[in-house]
């Protein structure tokens, strides 16, 4: 029996005939995703249903040094899910079991594979007081993809989401099982402990580094009522001074600013947008009233900061929904392509960002379109550029991913850097990084992984 | 359409996933019955589109068996096209539908949707089953061939006439019928196939045949109202068919006559009842009511709702002539078998459906579940004509 043949009999005898393929059609998914990522070759993709089964898949890629790759919901956009080397993609979204929700200490339990939009039902009908914080992507993004690629959710002023991290469950590279956070030592996964944080070893690593089986994430109150507040700019060097003030009145729940020159009379506006939530009409009007004074108190003359009074419904909708549809930006061009590149940067960067962001579209024969996230209390700014392309055209999206390399140039050059950068930025930060910092990263990665079995060709130099 | 009139949008599906939930996230899970079972990409509707962008248009990828599979898994729900937000979505079971006739142009399809075309056209049906046989289920009942004159003629449908559970609900459906005091008829061994899952299946030109015939011995015999039993019918001769045909749901017509003091219920029915709703008659014609209002209009009936209902209902996973061809094949995550469970949770002691494929799969699911002790199966006509005085 070849090679190939017995492989994928092993992963039959641990999944099941019915949750492993090796045929064309099916690997050709997982070959590609909707950025602009060419594709790349996969031997085999599995759907394990435990963390036994994932262990087992380990061991034997161990045994056969054949490469794995963990795949959420495979929705980065940026190739972090296309193994570099061929080998088995792991499809975790049949791990789809939450396990426990403590009200009292507000977190939820939940197996790797469980999408946002299962927990988003699941809160709703079970546990209707509480919220988590929803990224906008697509509802089958799923909740540990997002805590490892620190992704950002409708609650980012409380962090992005690996801040709201408890504890993990993950199968090592050589196979073995282990818990980090207080679920390592206590039976209850209520927070990170007074512990050795060695989260930290796992995310941002693109599955470099193991696979996580099970995490608990923070939940938090669910107020009754939302809504948004929106202002408008029309020039980007008030953004930082405008920030600023939002932040100082620690009412917001999430801060966002876009730009798009589609359609033509959007062109030219910097929209700042307030998310506030509360449980009576009185703290909402308490909430608007404090915001309505800071236009007030930014900029002058010509260069204001207006409050937008009415915004109309459904844009309003838009925004307040939960997830929002954020991915209606991916059909701006009616061609299936979307590569979102965003560049994790200090607030006062975000001027220089957003001018230098306009010419890298317009040079590309491209819209500028940008949609970004405050982080925290203003400790930093996700800037985001959308890229919408028609995957039917190889010169359109080639101009996409010609922006995206340049925005990701960009960012570093300004000080910043590319979230959940794909194979290119990660070379490219590399290279920038402190040596020693390469180093031990190059350590970390050898020791929990002898074999480079995991995700290989991502973080190296 | 062809799958070339579809070619400036087939590549816009950027596989978000929005088609695989419930639009309300209501339920905890996937509504897309395909992909709940089979858990790749490929089994999804985004995954579908890819493919077949990359195999019948771009010709990335050739042709093939496995393909094939894929996309004759589909049950044609049309969860999909409800719940995907963007402007294509009208279009998604009709890409399939198109790319399905490309896989017959081809030769192509699995062998046993070959085999299921292949039957309706040499027997008209896919049972291959005697014409003659067509009507046996009506034996011992009053119900009679349709004659010039006639208000409605009553469309029985493949299942309905050949199944054994789904009989049951023919000649109820009939007998109701008589009770009302309505004229109608039925066709006895001149009914053929009416197409639906043939069209569906990417069989256009027997299809068209099918329609042709239809219509010709509707007009032969001078119909101008069909009732129908099955919502596959009812979609075929409603959407597809000549509009010189007042086309009903069985439903519709029922509800209509109990509105109407045509249909004497006092005999009541005491159950808990849930009501599945078919795809067809649902997500397809947007008929959520009838059904509903005939079971509130029945004494001793308690409706409780299922988890997933109405726009959000999960298909028992035998459309698309899956109820013959078994491409979902078995196992605890075929889609029947999640309803039965679903129904099972709402303490109810009978599921409700107004579809004979639905009660042909429901059937079957009960007994591998085995709850036949716990629940019943029934259609809403045998519930009629059981509270009928």
């Amino acid at each position: 029996m070849g090679r190939e043949k017995s492989i994928y009999n092993a992963l039959v005898d641990i999944v099941g005939e019915d949750f492993v393929s090796n045929e064309p059609e099916d690997l050709y998914l997982y070959s590609r995703d909707g950025g602009t990522t060419k594709p790349r070759g996969v031997d085999y993709v599995v759907v394990p249903k435990t963390v036994e089964e994932v262990q087992q898949i380990v061991i034997l890629a161990n045994r056969e040094k054949v490469p794995i790759t963990p795949m959420g919901g495979g929705l980065t956009l940026n190739g972090l899910v296309i193994p570099v080397h061929g080998g088995i993609v792991i499809d975790m979204k049949r791990m789809d079991r939450i396990i426990e929700v403590n009200e009292s200490s507000r977190y939820v339990v939940l197996e790797a594979g469980v999408s946002q939009g299962a927990l988003l039902s699941y809160l709703r009908k079970n546990h209707p007081d509480l919220q988590h914080s929803m990224p906008e992507a697509p509802s089958i993004a799923t909740v540990v993809g997002n805590i490892l690629i620190r992704g950002h959710g409708s609650l980012s002023q409380c962090g992005d989401n690996s801040n709201m991290l408890n504890g993990m469950e993950i199968v090592l590279p050589t196979g073995e099982i282990c818990q980090v956070g207080s679920c390592s030592a206590s039976p209850h996964w209520f927070g990170k402990g007074p512990l050795p944080d060695l989260a930290g070893l796992f995310i941002g690593w693109f599955g470099t580094t193991g696979i996580v089986t099970k995490a608990s994430l923070r939940l938090y109150p669910r107020p009754e009522k939302r809504d948004m507040v929106l202002f408008v700019t029309q020039n980007p060097d008030l953004i930082p001074e405008l920030v600023y003030k939002l932040t100082q009145t620690r009412i917001a729940d999430n801060i966002g600013m876009m730009e798009q020159e589609k359609p033509e009379y959007m062109k030219g506006y910097q929209f700042t947008g307030v998310i506030i939530s509360g449980d009576s009409e009185e703290e909402m009007d308490y909430k608007r009233k404090v915001l309505d004074k800071i236009p007030q108190t930014c900029g002058d003359g010509e260069n204001k900061v207006t409050l937008l009074g009415e915004i109309p419904p459904s844009s309003k909708e838009r925004f307040l929904e939960e997830p929002p549809f954020a991915a209606v930006a991916a059909d701006f061009r009616k061609g299936g392509g979307f590569q979102y590149c965003a560049i994790m940067m200090p607030i006062e960067k975000v001027p220089e960002a957003w001018r230098r962001g306009i010419e890298i579209a317009h040079n590309n024969g491209m819209l500028f379109q940008c949609a970004n996230q405050v982080m925290s209390a203003g400790h930093e700014v996700m800037f985001g550029y959308n890229y919408s392309f028609n995957r039917a055209d190889e010169e359109d999206a080639e101009r996409a991913r010609k922006a995206m390399q340049e925005t990701n140039k960009l960012g570093l050059e300004l000080g910043g850097i590319p979230w959940k950068a794909d194979l290119q930025a990660q070379k490219e930060i590399v290279e920038k990084m402190d040596p020693n910092t390469r180093e031990l990263m190059k350590k970390v990665k050898k020791l929990l992984d002898p074999n480079g079995i995991m995700n290989p060709g991502n973080w190296e130099d | 359409m062809a799958l070339k009139d579809y070619q400036d949008m087939v590549h816009r599906c950027f596989r978000c996933g929005y088609c695989k939930f419930t639009s309300d996230y209501s339920y905890v899970g996937f509504n897309c019955p395909i992909y709940n079972k089979f858990r790749l990409e490929s089994y999804s509707p985004g995954g579908m589109m890819w493919l077949i962008y990359a195999s019948l248009v771009k010709e990335e990828i050739k042709p093939s068996k496995h393909l094939s599979e894929i996309l004759y898994s589909c049950t044609m729900c049309r969860n999909c096209s409800q719940e995907c937000k963007f402007q294509f979505n009208e279009d998604i079971v009709n890409v399939l539908k198109a790319a399905r006739e490309e896989m017959v142009d081809k030769q192509l399809m699995p062998p046993m949707v070959g085999q299921f075309l292949k039957n309706v056209y040499d027997y008209g049906n896919p049972y291959r089953e005697l014409k003659e046989n067509r009507d046996n289920w009506a034996e011992n009942t009053e119900i009679k061939h349709y004659e010039k004159g006639d208000e409605f003629l009553y469309y029985v449908g493949c299942v309905g006439s050949y199944d054994t559970a789904s009989q049951k609900a023919a000649r109820a459906l009939g007998s109701v019928l008589k009770k009302s005091g309505l004229s109608f008829g039925i066709l006895g061994s001149r009914e053929i196939c009416d197409g639906n899952e043939v069209d569906m299946l990417g069989e256009t030109g027997l299809f068209e045949f099918l329609k042709e015939e239809n219509t010709r011995i509707f007009k032969e015999i001078g119909v101008k109202k069909i009732v129908t039993l099955s919502p596959h019918s009812y979609n075929a001769l409603k959407n597809s068919y000549s509009n010189e045909f007042e086309v009903f749901h069985y439903t519709q017509l029922l509800r209509d006559l109990i509105k109407s003091n045509k249909l004497d219920l006092s005999g009541g029915f005491e159950a808990k009842v849930t009501y599945h709703d078919p795809c067809f008659l649902g997500r397809y014609n947007n008929e959520y009511d009838a059904p509903r209002e005939i079971l509130a209009a029945i004494p001793g009936v308690e409706l409780i709702e299922m988890e997933r209902t109405k726009e959000n209902s999960f298909c028992c996973g035998g459309g698309c002539g899956n109820f013959y061809t078994d491409i979902l094949g078995g196992g605890e995550d075929t889609p029947s078998r999640f309803r039965i469970r679903e129904a099972h949770d709402t303490g109810a002691n009978i599921i409700a459906v107004a579809c004979p494929v639905c009660v042909m799969m429901l059937e079957d699911a009960l007994k591998a579940e085995g709850l036949e002790n716990e629940l019943a199966i029934k259609d809403i006509s045998e519930i009629v004509n059981e509270a009928l005085l």
